[in-house]
């Protein structure tokens, strides 16, 4: 393998989802909004509801919506590469020379950066909403919406590798994106849920990243920070062997 | 050597056979058109020579290398122009190259510097900083041309690289394509369904069909395999057996309800067999070309409405 070539390639296809990325600038502020927006309404409609009242409500959803900025622009990623397959720049991409296991990992660095500077400038709006940060659980936040991140986008590229439309995307992606979000306990605490729930809780991947940015964050969290960590790394083990699997039998 | 060789290469989609057994030699540095009516299957064929798609059964080597064992030596050998547009509309045209370059590996160093040559050969430098999106057809079409180029492939695909342009930006595309050929070494693989365009650029062409070869020759060969002008003729009672029996009538066809004469030198012989015919309503004559050929060896009329015509003198007679 020559390491030039693969760089070079790395940097090239991340080099070009950046690109599209700060050219849309809808897209940029559609992404840094929508979880802000259904933060605030959150944190106040059913805050407000709550015994601890809306204040504390606010400090325990900001993790959530920190892994929700995730969440959406990893799946984004996967929708990417179907709209690439539309109008066919995927084909230019795939008769290079480059190997689809540059492929996919270029595609994921370039959806990995979109994501983390959008959930890293969350994460300053959270100081300037008081959430009470420190220098090490800000380094470790980041750390984690990092590791979280690579899950997550190489989840999108895989859906969407299979994905033929963007509509067929969109259809199946939901079904993806909302309960990997709502059964995380980005929204409400997971320890008095039914049995069959909490299982389907444990098996989603986003509940450990929420607990492991609550652990850090807030202080509170079920399991420790390390532990958190391991199994969403164990996740994007995983996702990255399926991702480059599903890269490699790819049809256009 | 063999720029391309391919045996009896097949794709099969289900019932349908895009390509039915594909036999072809393409020698290096030669101008290869690939000619047929639109799903003939040029497309699926240039796909699995460039390793985008598996051939059901046959073998295609490409530079040497077989497509389905050696596909990264392959994909190093060739350029590729696709029939749809490719390039990223949300970059600049010279992001565009640079994505190309770096993903080929090109030196750092000479990046800049091939991407100019290339633009200049398009005439694209002007507007090379401008974002794709505000191209126009031809232009984009061109920046794909210089895009396939940029790493010097021994082997260039083209895909119908002039559809749906008007027929000025046609003849440019064309006029770049053959400087291109004479200033660069390489071989060129070109689909079109324009005839008289395969006519003057290629050296060989091959005719297709359903998926197989019906013809292959150079243009010159394959038109005077038509045997002379074609005359066409439209009447009630028209004496056939006497046309027929002429010396310089080398064959009779109804085509759309119209006999085509394959004549030897019509100009000097269109009283004769004007006067041999009898009521005639309609008289076309006209010096063969691809599309001919095409009807000569399928016994199907090839060209669509609104393509022009080619060499073509209408002389119609009120009767
Ligand atoms: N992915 C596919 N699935 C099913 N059938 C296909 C597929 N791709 C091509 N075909 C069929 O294969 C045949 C050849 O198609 P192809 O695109 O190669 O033709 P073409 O000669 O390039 O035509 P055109 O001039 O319209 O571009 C057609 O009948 C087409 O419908
Ligand atoms: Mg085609």
């Amino acid at each position: 393998m020559n390491i030039r070539k693969v760089l070079k390639g790395l940097y090239a296809l991340w080099f070009r989802e950046f690109r599209v990325f700060t050219r849309e600038k809808s897209r940029i502020i559609s992404s840094v909004c929508l979880p802000l927006f259904w933060y605030f309404i959150f944190g106040n409609g059913v805050g407000s509801a709550m015994p601890a009242g809306a204040g504390n409500y606010q400090h325990f959803i900001f993790p959530g919506f920190l892994a929700m900025t995730i969440i959406f622009t990893g799946l984004f990623a996967g929708a990417y590469i179907v709209w690439d397959k539309k109008i066919d720049f995927l084909k230019e991409v795939l008769i290079t020379p480059l190997s689809r296991t540059t492929v996919f990992f270029g595609k994921a660095m370039g959806s990995m950066t979109d994501a983390l500077i959008q959930s890293y400038f969350l994460l300053l709006i959270g100081i300037v909403l008081g959430i009470p940060f420190t220098l090490s659980s800000i380094l470790l936040s980041m750390l984690m919406l990092f590791v979280f991140a690579n899950g997550l986008i190489s989840l999108g590229l895989i859906i969407g590798s299979f994905m033929e439309s963007p509509e067929g995307y969109g259809l199946i992606s939901s079904f993806v994106i909302y309960p990997i979000f709502l059964l995380s306990g980005a929204l409400y605490p997971l320890d008095n849920l039914p049995g069959w729930m909490k299982l389907l809780t444990r098996l989603d991947p986003a509940t450990y990243a929420v607990d492991g940015l609550r652990a850090v964050i807030l202080g509170t969290s079920s399991m420790s920070f390390t532990a958190n960590l391991l199994v969403v790394l164990g996740f994007d083990v995983i996702m990255m062997f399926v991702g480059t699997w599903a890269f490699k039998r790819m049809k256009l | 050597m063999e720029s391309i060789k391919t045996i009896e290469l097949k794709k099969t989609y289900g019932e349908i056979k895009a390509v039915d057994g594909i036999n072809l030699a393409v020698r290096e540095g030669e101008i290869f058109g690939l000619l047929g009516p639109n799903g003939a299957g040029k497309t699926t064929l240039l796909m699995m020579l460039s390793t985008l798609l598996k051939p059901t059964s046959g073998t295609a080597i490409v530079n040497g290398f077989n497509v389905v064992t050696r596909p990264d030596k392959v994909r190093e050998s060739i350029g590729m122009v696709f029939q749809d547009p490719s390039s990223d509309t949300l970059l600049s045209g010279y992001e565009n190259l640079k994505l190309h370059a770096l993903m080929y590996n090109l030196p750092l160093k000479e990046i800049n510097k091939k991407i100019e040559k290339v633009l200049e050969l398009v005439d694209l430098q002007k507007r090379q900083h401008d974002v794709v999106k505000k191209y126009s057809g031809g232009m984009r079409r061109r920046l794909e041309i210089a895009r396939g180029l940029l790493h010097e492939p021994k082997i260039f695909f083209l895909d119908e690289p002039t559809l749906g342009l008007d027929p000025q930006t046609r003849q440019h595309i064309w006029t770049y394509i053959r400087a291109l050929a004479e200033k660069i070494k390489m071989t060129i693989i070109v689909t079109t369904h324009y005839m008289e365009e395969a006519e003057k650029l290629c050296n060989r062409i091959a005719i297709i069909d359903h998926g197989r070869i019906v013809a292959l020759d150079s243009p010159e060969n394959l038109i005077h395999a038509t045997g002379g002008d074609i005359v066409s003729l439209k009447g009630q009672k028209l004496n056939l057996k006497e046309l027929e029996s002429l010396t310089f009538v080398k064959g009779i066809k109804i085509v759309e309800g119209k006999f085509q004469l394959a004549v030897e030198n019509a100009g000097k012989n269109l009283q004769e067999i004007l006067s041999t015919a009898g009521e005639v309503e309609f008289v076309k004559v006209h010096s063969p070309d691809l599309n001919d050929v095409f009807l000569f060896y399928t016994g199907r009329e090839m060209r669509e409405e609104g393509d022009e015509v080619g060499f073509m003198q209408d002389v119609t007679r009120a009767t």
